[in-house]
Formats: C-alpha cells, structure tokens, sequence
C-alpha cells in the first residue's frame, strides 16, 4: 500500500493500451458469438456507462491490474451457473434497474433504498485490491464505491448488531444457476447468504461496490450492488445484494452450509491454513505463468491482523 | 477406415488445444483450461475403450474389439499430457509442493495412482507382449483398466466443486459400463451352474436316451459335453 503515483490517475490512464485493445476484442468476440447459430447467443457487451471516481492512494497496491477481459469472463457467480464463462454468458438475463436494498435488523433506522440513491449515499472513490478466489487464482482490480462503514453509521445499528447478514437477490428468472434441476442435488441452497462481523464490516477496507475499471459494475461482476472484503477470499464478498441486515447472532452462510469443513465463516485468506482439498499456499495471478506465494490475509495484514488477535485461524477458517 | 475415425476424433482435442493456444484463445486462466481439457479427454477416451467389450455383450457384435487397444493408449496419451502440464507449467518442476499435494491430497494421489497403474497397460500393449506374458497372464494385469476407470472418476468427483455435473455423468457412464460386465458375468455363471446341477445332469442322462426329446435345451449350450 505505498504511494507510488499522484493522485488523480484514473484507471483509464494507467491501463496499458492492451487491456482496451483486449476488451475491444472482448467485444467483437461477443459480437461473433451473438451471431453464432448456437443458443449461446444475445451475451449483451457488458460494457456499462462511465462511473467516475478519483483514486484513493491509500487503498491502492501496487501491482498491475488484471485485465478488463479477464475480470468480466472469468468469474464464479453460481448464481448464473458453476463454470467460470457462466456469469458473463449469461449476464444479459438480471436487470440491474429498478433496484432497491433492504437495511433492516438491529438498526435503530431501517430503510429501503433505491439503488441510485445508495449510490449517491457518500463519495465514490477507486481502489485497486487483489482478489483471492479459494480455488487458488488471484486479480488485481480497480473497484468503485464507498466504504460499507459510510452506509452503517448512517443507519446506526443497535447495540444487539454483532453481525452483518449480506442477501443476494433470489430470482430464477434473472439468474439461471438458481433453477433446480435434474442436478439439483448438487446445488447451492438459494439465496445465497454472506456475513461479516460487526468490526469486519467497519474496517476501512471494507467496500460497498458499484463499479470497476471506471464503469459501472457489469453484470457478472455483481451488478449493481456488491460488497468488497479484500483480505478474505472472494466466496465472502456477496454480489447483487437486496438486503443487508444487521443481526446478533453469527449468519448461517452459504458455503459454510454447503461444505462445513471447507468453507468457514471467516474464510480469510491464509497461505498456513489449506482447504481440506488443497493447499492454499500458492496462487496463480491471472495473466501471469508462474504461481505466486499467497500473503497472509491477502496482502492486508497491517490493516486488519488486529481484528483476529487471539484467535486461533486454523479453528476460525 | 475406423480406426482412422478414432485416431481423428482422438486428436481433435489436442488440436483445439494447439490452436486455441497459437491464436490466443485459451481464456483468462489457460493452464486451468488445458488442465481440464486434457484430463476430460483422458477419461472419454478411457470410459470409450471400456464400451467396447459390453457393446460385444449386449449386441453380440465384436469389430469394435480392435479399437480398444488403441483408445486406451490415446487415454494414456492425454493422461500424460494432463500430468505433464501439471508438473511443468502449473507448479514448473517444484518437486517439494508436488510431492507434498500426491500424499496429502487424495483427488491426486488417486490420479497419480491411476496414471502409475495405466503405465504398464500402455507398455504391454504389443502383441509381443501378449505373447510374453502369455495370453493368461495378460488378460488378467489388463483387468487393471477396471480399477484404473474407478481412480480416474474418483479424481474427478473429489476435486469438483459443488454444483459441477461432469463427474457424476462420468461416474454414470463408468457403473453403466462396470455393471453390464457383472450382469453378463451372472448370466454366465447361472447357465455353468445349471450345466453341472444335478438337473442338468439328469437332463443330460435323459437325452442320452435314442427315445428322449432331443429338444432339450440343455444340448444348446456351448461347451456341453455331448452324449456319446
């Protein structure tokens, strides 16, 4: 997190050249794929309109960022469906306007709130942080938002909110993945629910997100609302959220429902403590051919180490 | 003529492979991508060079019998690949994290296992080798593949993620194929053990009888001995 550059960089500038000849491409490879006589066709461009914000500095690594094609094709979204080219293939079927979030639970100001009025809540700023996937590959990627801890104080939480419970939208409809099927057996248990604890949710780090690369958030990266929690694997950080409500007991998430043993609440990240499967010491930064060490909590130690003071983090996964 | 079919649907994968790697199509995690290309071949292949024996047991047909030889090398060939991939590209010869993932991670010590087991199937897949060992003896080191079907499958199932379907139609494909072979293999032994029941035995005596029905179904079976 050192200061390299002068602020008021905005990503457009920095980006080398080939990441906007790359999404160009990224578009003409939708284009090619709409025309397709298969019934992958209509993927819309995901390009969304412009959503400035200047750089915040202090929330900035310094690492290159992850290509714009490579954040918007490669992602887990189960919601559209398991494969990693699901969500941005289907991404065209959730509409992201009308959209309102639910803040409701101990708080002593519940409020249902339009998405653009959300947005409008505190400053927008940018910040670059590395995404860790559980499955063991990394991005680097310039977010837009304000931190979550700007919308909490507003609402003011009660004494009894311990815990903040994230909900994204059930709507099959909207999202495919959610459908049962023949292979419903294997399924996630819908909607899907995250949680951070009370300190968590107010660390500076942080990030209700509503856009990325200087646009607004496309689709397949959790359109239009999503939380941000840089430190933990990407799994925590909930997309498409409804609802947010603040609660006293820890939430029931949806991993740690569908595998107890592999995903836990916490979930930061940490090279010590392998997934029952594999090892989570290493992992392969998109764009990149040979593995890196993965960072305790993902790089952002002095920021929130704290947090965990005491606990055992091979109890806690 | 048919084998020339297999030998190009056979290398289809490996050239989509290539091309996509020579005109930069292979995603955003390309390693990811020719890991899994690789091994899902590998485990068409070895499910396809287990249906030919039970499509001889269900339809009585036996041309296909020639090309098991050849889709289980191609297994072992994209089982190769697959592993070569992972030891070089993906962890580039870090012997130590390899070592380590083979014991401590059972998806991949049952993958290893099942490419250190087709090993010496590929090996002795010369007709100089049959004649070596012995047509016993080699019937009975290839009935590995069966054990092998199972490992590769398990490999699968127990690196997925919830919600992927691929290793569940293979496992299907696999107890589909392992299953026709034990239903045929009971048909066998019922009629062997009706062959030497004392009923058969005194079916048998009968029809040696000039007067018994020399319909007896018993005379049918292969392999019976027949009255005098």
């Amino acid at each position: 997190m050192l200061i390299r550059r002068a602020p008021d960089i905005r990503s457009s500038e920095i980006t080398d050249q080939r990441v906007y000849l790359d999404r160009r491409s990224f578009l003409f490879g939708m284009a090619a794929l709409a025309l397709a006589p298969s019934g992958l066709a209509s993927a819309s461009a995901p390009a969304g309109e412009p959503l400035m914000a200047k750089r915040n500095e202090r929330f900035t690594v310094d690492e290159s960022a992850t290509t714009y094609e490579s954040v918007t094709t490669y992602n887990n979204f189960y919601e559209f469906g398991p494969s990693k080219d699901d969500p941005s293939r289907l991404a065209h079927l959730l509409k992201p306007r009308p959209w309102t979030i639910l803040i409701d639970g101990h708080v002593a100001r519940p409020k249902r709130y339009d998405i653009d009025d959300l947005m409008k809540l505190a400053p927008l700023e940018e910040r670059v942080y590395r995404l860790r996937c559980v499955e063991g590959w990394s991005m680097v990627i310039p977010w837009i938002g304000y931190p979550l801890a700007s919308l909490i104080t507003r609402v003011r939480p009660t004494g009894n909110a311990r815990f903040v419970e994230f909900t994204t939208l059930l709507d099959h409809a909207q999202f495919p993945g959610q459908r049962t099927g023949v292979f419903s057996f294997s399924s996630l248990d819908w909607p899907y629910v995250e949680g951070l604890r009370m300190d968590e949710a107010l660390n500076p780090l942080t990030l209700l997100t509503f856009g990325l690369y200087g646009r607004v958030l496309p689709n397949q990266n959790g359109a239009p609302v999503r939380v941000v929690v840089p430190w933990k694997y990407g799994f925590k950080s909930a997309k498409s959220i409804v609802r947010i409500r603040f609660v006293s007991e820890q939430p029931k998430t949806t991993w740690e429902k569908a595998a107890p043993r592999e995903y836990g609440f916490y979930s930061n990240v940490n090279p010590e403590v392998d997934h029952p499967r594999w090892s989570q010491a290493t992992e392969r930064r998109i764009g990149e051919f040979r593995r890196r060490k993965t960072l305790m909590f993902n790089g952002y130690a002095d920021q929130v180490a704290a947090l965990y003071a005491g606990m055992d983090l091979k109890k806690h996964y | 003529m048919v084998k020339g079919v297999v030998w190009a649907v056979a290398l289809l994968p490996l050239t989509e492979l290539l091309y996509r790697l020579f005109t930069d199509r292979l995603g955003a995690n390309p390693i990811s991508y020719a890991t899994n290309l690789l091994g899902d071949t590998t485990l068409w292949l070895l499910l396809a060079s287990l249906a030919m024996t039970p499509l001889r047991m269900l339809f009585g047909i036996a041309w296909q019998m020639s090309l098991r030889r050849l889709l289980g090398l191609f297994a072992f060939f994209y089982a190769c690949l697959h592993f070569l991939v992972w030891v070089v590209v993906d962890h580039f010869f870090e012997w130590q994290e390899l070592i380590a993932d083979v014991v401590k991670r059972p998806y991949i010590t049952v993958g290893m296992l099942a490419l250190t087991l087709l090993t010496p199937l590929a090996a002795t897949s010369t007709a100089g080798a049959i004649k070596r060992l012995g047509a016993k003896n080699w019937r009975r080191l290839h009935r590995l593949v069966y054990v092998i079907g199972v490992l590769g499958v398990l490999h699968y199932l127990w690196l997925a993620k919830k919600g992927v379907s691929d290793p569940f139609i293979y496992a299907g494909v696999l107890a589909l194929l392992l299953g026709i072979r034990l239903w045929d293999w009971a048909r066998r032994a019922v009629r062997r053990t009706q062959r030497g029941s004392p009923r058969a035995d005194r079916l048998r005596a009968i029809a040696r009888f000039p007067s018994g029905g020399s319909a007896l179904p018993v005379s049918e079976s292969p392999g019976t001995p027949s009255g005098p």
